[in-house]
């Protein structure tokens, strides 16, 4: 095993995931001072489950629906990008694994990619 | 109420959870959800949904720090992150497809076993075994920063552990939580990996854990941005501070404390869900 490498992945990975929380909290912020600015007066009312909107339910629909006059789609995109750290980090991870020349741990780590490739890009 | 009311006060109640469950090692998502459907009459579908995403965000900050430190064994994780996440995928898929009456009750037994398991302490590293042939082939077995040196350990029973973090996958899909004890739990008490690497590397496999299942949640429409935006910057806010505490004697205190207060809640939940079928 080549520690240096491993390592030099870890640094990079710890990096990764500092960033994306980082930015993704930033923007959830943003949205979400713009949200209370624009619709502060309007009921919270969360009592009976009636589901986000469509156009907040999946990359595609977040990514159309984003926009200054819409608060709420730039708020969700800031938990895309959180939940995209995790996915980042395995893709990271991935190449790491490729370039050690570990192919174990290509595959494996290919595997767990594909999971999470598969929850967050397909609607269910 | 108006969301200029709601807002902060689902602020305040989720940086609140945010610090006692980083001070506990509790996480902040298994105390948010009780306290929003408890205390606010949220829906638990929209508390799971806000708690899953503010679990990836605590998780992914914590984990930065601790990979860097060097405790946290970046290939146990991989590893059993094919468990987890799949195990997160079935949990994720029961959930809707469970009565709310039933996920609060499931939930407030699993918030049981948490205080129970914190009431406790630190779990004490049992004695090592002979590495799992598994586990020298999988290439598991590490070492770790000790007192003066490196230390080295070895890795056993693989394949029970791979089994119990499916359920804890499961478990973590199915109610949107970190499930971290149950993850430490298969580590160290069963894969006989020392308490340190064990701890670390579970935060590490939490986010992506979450993040298998967060698909789902966002495609169902748990996702509320209303709700999820103070629950996320409020946990993490919380558990941020809750880190920089010093450890000190006071911990204990507030361990026991801390424990009580989960309980009650945990029957609560568990009296709602029995009252609400």
């Amino acid at each position: 095993m080549n520690t240096w490498d491993d390592e030099r992945l870890e640094r990079i990975i710890s990096i990764v995931l500092r960033t994306g929380v980082t930015i993704s909290a930033v923007i959830v912020l943003l949205g979400g001072s713009c949200y209370l600015i624009r619709h502060g007066y309007e009921l919270a009312d969360y009592h009976v489950f009636r589901g986000a909107p469509e156009e907040y339910r999946s990359v595609d629909a977040i990514l159309h629906a984003m926009g200054p006059a819409n608060c709420r789609a730039i708020i969700q995109f800031g938990l895309l990008l959180l939940i995209a750290t995790p996915v980042a980090r395995v893709a990271f991870a991935l190449a790491g694994f490729v370039l050690e020349r570990d192919r174990t741990y290509v595959v494996i780590t290919s595997i767990v990619l594909a999971i999470l490739l598969y929850s967050v890009a397909f609607e269910h | 109420m108006t969301n200029l009311e709601f807002t902060p006060l689902v602020l305040a109640i989720s940086m609140a959870a945010g610090y006692l469950g980083s001070l506990t090692g509790l996480g902040g998502g298994v105390i948010v959800t009780p306290a929003l459907t408890l205390l606010l009459g949220v829906d638990i579908r929209y508390a799971i949904g806000a708690s899953l995403v503010s679990v990836i965000a605590t998780s992914s900050g914590a984990a930065s720090a601790y990979v860097r430190e060097g405790f946290s064994n970046i290939r146990i994780g991989m590893f059993l992150e094919i468990a987890t996440t799949l195990g997160a995928l079935a949990g994720a898929y029961l959930s809707s497809r469970t009565p709310t009456s039933i996920l609060a009750i499931i939930f407030g037994v699993v918030l049981l076993q948490s205080a129970w398991q914190s009431s406790r302490g630190a779990l004490r590293d049992l004695a090592a075994e002979d590495a799992d042939p598994l586990a020298t082939r999988l290439k598991l077995n590490g070492t770790y920063p000790g007192d003066e040196s490196m230390r080295h350990y070895n890795v056993s029973h693989v394949k029970a552990g791979f089994g119990l973090m499916f359920g804890a996958g499961a478990v973590s899909g199915l109610l949107g939580i970190g499930s971290g004890a149950l993850k430490v739990i298969a580590m160290d008490q069963v894969m006989r990996i020392p308490f340190k690497v064990s701890t670390t590397t579970s935060n590490f496999m939490i986010g992506v854990t979450a993040a298998a299942s967060a698909g789902i949640y966002l495609s169902r429409g748990y996702v509320e941005p209303g709700i999820a935006m103070p629950v996320m910057l409020g946990v993490l806010a919380g558990s941020m501070l809750g880190a920089r505490q010093l450890i000190g004697a006071r911990v204990r205190m507030l361990r026991w404390t801390f424990a009580i207060v989960v309980a009650v809640m945990a029957i609560e939940m568990i009296v709602s869900g029995v009252r609400g079928s």
